[in-house]
């Protein structure tokens, strides 16, 4: 079986920085990333559609191409649409490409597997028609597919991002339903220092503000009891502003309350996790340069917790000099002093963070949903059956599970587990801490038994 | 199932023919899948096997399953595929369960 | 005395045994683990299973009889009880074999046990092409079947919530979150948890599964129990592809396809492994090739709660009468009887089911 210094999984920003630096370094290296093309998140698909609308999507989405190139042309070997399903001791990695299983050996590990966006559970959520905005997104930047008639409902800078990109492709928003309150935004100003010392941001969210405003797009803010309401598809985001009850139309409604960790490959190697209460969100345990105590396993970007595009991209640069000092390709010595400007870098990076988090703080009624909510898409479990479950003696997700199907089904609790955690946590009156998250078995997706079956090459390992 | 599209179009490549449900669609050459039977005025794509309620994808990253399609008698995520021609396309069945429930 | 019983772990053994003791209008408290304990009532295949049990002991095999005659009463009193259902199917079950050598040496020791059971043991060999009329989707590997009528499986997930929840309803106090670390009798019991919870109570039934090995000698049981991990498998829900369980694949109530269980003696590791998915898909392919194409959603590793010779232990502490360890491996099958016999065996009645030969006196001293 091939094996290599290290495996990067995950061509994101973090994935492909990492890569290319550790070949730099002399280090063999493979690149798995399920996507058929490099980017990851932000940078999706960037290599084609940065020649079609480079200019719709601006040059922040323009640079990853650099970062994609640069990965290409290296000794990398980069394996596209490969789905990583197991990782196990030694370590060994068991993905799916082509519909077809394959292993790979490594002596080390970098999980460069980003984020994903936290779930916002609310009435209606199921309905198609009702979309992630990151999916409004995707649409857009991957295959130039616009929304005509959308309402971008929740909080934070990427629901601008994503509402300023329609304005320029020329199909604004229907409306803004926002979530944040005045006083967030007042509770955030004490962080103000560390916002104007990360003032790209303040002002590029300004522009992106004022562009929106520009072309009219009506804006709601602390709105609350937010639904969709549909027969077969969304028609129409119902919530309340300012004592009012509003109604708008529409076809389309993208969701979006912040990213959160993927941290479905890092929970599979049993890497613990720890709450944060400013990202209200679990991160896995790590050291200062992105080891876990499971030694050899790095994670590196937004999976590590959220700093976005360009922290993920510092950082998986810091995981390689550990990397590369492990493997005997740099000395202690060199390994801190090239490590000290990247530090600098994604302190200043960082800086306007606190900020944020604190101004556009998750959607409170979408955290703790009413009991009708459905909260497990996969299984169609709802929040009162997971109350339910706490009041059956459910002191964590795993009880919960078994008695309520809540993260049984093929998204293996993506789009749950943080919701059933809260949940548990608010009916037991215990921590987030104390009532822990999913334990993530592989496959972390699903793949095929006649793919599994070609993978065995002895004889089942023994049955009654 | 197909109505007028809620989604516009910017780009213009060459279109290849597939199916959906047995239905002909033209669809981008070599974009998402799920993007494109989006942009075609798909609006579910299944239903789901608890409740039989209609789903369309959600995440468009592979993480929520809610795009899923038969293809070949194996169910996968449109959204993780691209526009091949030929495609023969269906919402999955998935409706097995005990014969009498007890 | 709080509580005429302590019930030590709250499993299927335990909740089971708790239920038919709140029946009895006895007081119970039930102590339980974590979130993150072992626990093989959520990790397994769910078969309520006749054949192939007890072949060295018939008095099992009667057992495991006298269990899956009352379950569907038992799974029907739950489901009124707290209006949850507990799925169950007992139309007959099957043992697959790919080989006649096998199936044939497995009919022979079925007809000596038969002998033993007085001609109760009703199956029927069934040969490749009578199975395919049964099962459409047998591949041709597979030579034939034992069919036996005993056999069926239920949703053990769905028996253990409405467990937990009618335990409650009949009065039952569960305290979950709790490690007992101690056992002490003086006028009655004394348990104390390791967050300081303490229980009195004036008899103790150990049922805590693989935790019994520990607590066990503080009692002065042997409690000779040891694990071993079952992978187990899970498809995407799919339409009806499988009529009748076998310990190879059956198709659950919701739809998907579960595949077990490997046996592996690797102590208390309960993770899963490629090797391990890899062969059981293999195999299941092998019985039912359209499965080729069925995506694994999940899987996982349990623990199996073993004895050395893999029969229940049924024991009053000699050291400590008024202390009983109940620990078996066919947790679901035995639900039925634990719930509704073992209470007279607890409570010392004349019509108590005689348990002499799962006494642990069985096992030589370690
Ligand atoms: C939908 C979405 C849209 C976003 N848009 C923006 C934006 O416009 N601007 C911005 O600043 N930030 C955006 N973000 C935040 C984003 O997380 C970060 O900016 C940045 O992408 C993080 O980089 P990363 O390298 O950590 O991970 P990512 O860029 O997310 O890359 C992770 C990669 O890992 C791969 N992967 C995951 N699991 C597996 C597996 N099991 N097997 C194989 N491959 C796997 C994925 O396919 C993906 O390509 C977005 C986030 C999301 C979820
Ligand atoms: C892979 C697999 C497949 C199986 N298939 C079948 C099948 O098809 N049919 C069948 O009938 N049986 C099957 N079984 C067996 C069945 O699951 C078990 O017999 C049954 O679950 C045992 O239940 P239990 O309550 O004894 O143990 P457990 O479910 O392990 O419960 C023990 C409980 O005790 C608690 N506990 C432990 N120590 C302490 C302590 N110190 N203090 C307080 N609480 C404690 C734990 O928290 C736990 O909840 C299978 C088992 C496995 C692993
Ligand atoms: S849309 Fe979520 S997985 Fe495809």
């Amino acid at each position: 079986m091939n094996r290599r210094d290290l495996l990067v999984i995950g061509a994101g920003p973090a994935g492909m920085a990492a890569a290319a630096k550790a070949v730099k370094l002399g280090l063999t290296v493979t690149v798995l990333d399920e996507q058929p093309r490099a980017g990851g998140q932000i940078y999706r698909d960037v290599e084609r559609a940065a020649k079609a609308r480079g200019a719709m999507l601006g040059k922040d989405y323009v640079y990853g191409a650099s970062l994609a190139a640069e990965m290409r042309e290296s000794e990398i070997e980069y394996l596209s649409g490969s789905i990583v399903w197991a990782i196990e001791d030694g370590f060994r990695v068991s993905y799916t490409r082509d519909g077809s299983g394959a292993q790979i050996e490594a002596d080390r590990i970098l999980l460069a597997t980003g984020a994903l966006e936290r779930p916002m559970p609310l009435p209606g959520w199921t309905l198609p028609g009702v979309m992630t905005a990151g999916a409004g997104q995707i649409l857009l930047k991957q295959s130039g597919v616009l929304a005509r008639r959308a309402v971008l409902v929740g909080t934070g800078p990427l629901l601008y991002l994503i509402a300023a990109q329609m304005v320029r492709a020329g199909t604004p928003p229907l409306a803004l339903v926002e979530t944040q309150t005045r006083s967030d935004f007042i509770r955030a100003t004490r962080h103000l220092g560390g916002a104007l010392r990360g003032w790209r941001y303040l002002a590029k969210g300004l522009t992106m503000l004022a562009a929106i405003q520009r072309a009219g797009v009506p804006r709601f803010t602390g709105a609350t009891d937010i639904s969709v309401e549909g027969q077969d598809r969304a028609e129409a985001v119902v919530f309340t502003c300012a004592g009012r009850e509003h109604r708008i139309e529409c076809d389309t409604v993208f969701l979006h309350h912040g990213v959160v960790p993927n941290v479905q490959a890092a929970r599979s190697l049993d890497i613990p996790h720890e709450w944060r209460a400013d990202q209200a969100c679990f991160v896995p345990q790590l050291d200062g340069w992105g080891e876990s105590p499971v030694a050899g396993v790095f994670i590196a970007g937004d999976g590590a917790g959220i700093g976005g595009a360009k922290v993920a991209e510092i950082a998986g640069r810091l995981a390689v000099l550990k990397i590369a000092e492990a493997a005997g390709r740099l000395s202690v010595k060199e390994r801190d002093q090239r490590a000290a400007p990247l530090r600098r870098m994604i302190r200043r990076e960082l800086a306007a963070r606190p900020f944020l988090d604190l101004a556009y703080p998750p959607f409170a009624g979408a955290l703790a949903p009413v009991d009708e909510t459905i909260i497990c898409r996969c299984e169609e479990v709802t929040a009162g059956d997971i109350r339910s479950a706490a009041k059956l003696g459910c002191l964590g997700p795993n009880q919960a599970k078994s008695f309520s199907r809540a993260g049984m089904g093929p998204c293996q609790g993506r789009y749950c587990g943080l919701t059933v955690t809260t949940l548990l946590a608010g009916a037991n009156g215990q921590t987030a801490d104390q009532t822990g998250y999913y334990r993530i078995r592989p496959p972390l997706k699903p793949v095929t038994l006649g793919e599994l079956a070609a993978m065995s090459v002895t004889e089942p390992v023994g049955k009654e | 199932m197909k109505t007028a599209s809620p989604f516009l179009e910017l780009d213009s490549v060459e279109r290849v023919e597939l199916s959906f449900n047995g239905e002909l669609l033209h669809l981008p050459d070599g974009s998402n899948l799920a993007a494109a039977l989006l942009a075609s005025g798909v609006d579910a794509f299944r239903k789901t096997p608890v409740s039989g309620a209609p789903r369309a994808p959600f995440c468009m990253m592979g993480a929520c399953f809610d795009c899923l399609v038969e293809i070949d008698g194996v169910v996968q995520q449109a959204c993780m595929l691209e526009v091949r021609a030929g495609l023969e396309i269906m919402s999955p069945d998935t409706t097995g369960a005990f014969d009498e429930p007890a | 005395m709080e509580t005429d019983y302590a019930i030590i772990g709250g499993g299927v053994v335990g909740l089971s045994v708790a239920w038919g003791l709140l029946k009895r209008g006895l007081r119970v408290t039930v102590l339980d683990g974590d979130d993150g304990s072992f626990r093989a009532s959520r990790g397994n295949f769910g078969l309520v299973w006749v054949q192939s049990k007890g072949m060295k002991q018939p008095r099992y095999a009667r057992w495991s009889q006298q269990s899956a005659a009352l379950w569907a009463e038992f799974a029907a009193e739950l489901g009124h009880n707290t209006g949850l259902s507990v799925p169950l199917e007992q139309r007959g079950g099957y043992d697959l074999h790919f080989s006649e050598e096998t199936l044939q040496d497995t009919v022979s020791k079925y007809e000596v046990l038969k002998e033993a059971l007085g001609g109760d043991y009703p199956y029927e060999v069934l040969g490749h092409n009578a199975l395919r009329k049964e099962e459409p989707h047998i591949g041709p590997k597979v030579v034939g079947a034992i069919l036996h009528h005993q056999d069926g499986h239920a949703n053990p997930l769905k028996l253990l919530q409405a467990l937990a929840d009618d335990v409650r309803r009949l009065g039952g106090h569960v305290l979950t979150g709790k490690t007992v670390t101690e056992v002490t009798k003086t006028d009655g019991f004394q348990i104390s948890c390791s967050d300081s919870t303490t229980v009195s109570a004036a008899k103790v039934v150990l049922s805590a599964g693989l935790g019994a090995a520990q607590l066990g000698p503080k009692l002065g049981f042997k409690a000779p129990v040891r694990p071993q991990r079952g992978q187990v498998l899970i498809t995407e829900k799919l339409p009806k592809l499988i009529n009748r369980p076998s310990l190879i694949a059956r198709q659950v109530d919701e739809g998907g396809i579960q595949i077990g269980a490997t046996n592996e003696e690797v102590g208390r590791d309960d993770r899963v492994t490629q090797p391990g998915l890899s062969g059981l898909a293999a195999e299941a392919i092998a019985a039912y090739p359209a499965l080729a194409k069925a995506q694994l959603v999940r899987s996982w590793g349990a623990l199996r709660v073993l004895s050395p010779d893999g029969l229940p232990i049924y024991q009053e502490s000699a050291e400590m009468p008024g202390a009983y360890l109940v620990t078996c491996h066919s947790g679901i099958t035995l639900a039925a009887a634990h719930a509704r016999l073992l209470p007279d065996w607890l409570e010392g009645h004349q019509n108590a089911p005689d348990l002499e030969v799962f006494s642990e006196d069985r096992f030589a001293l370690s």
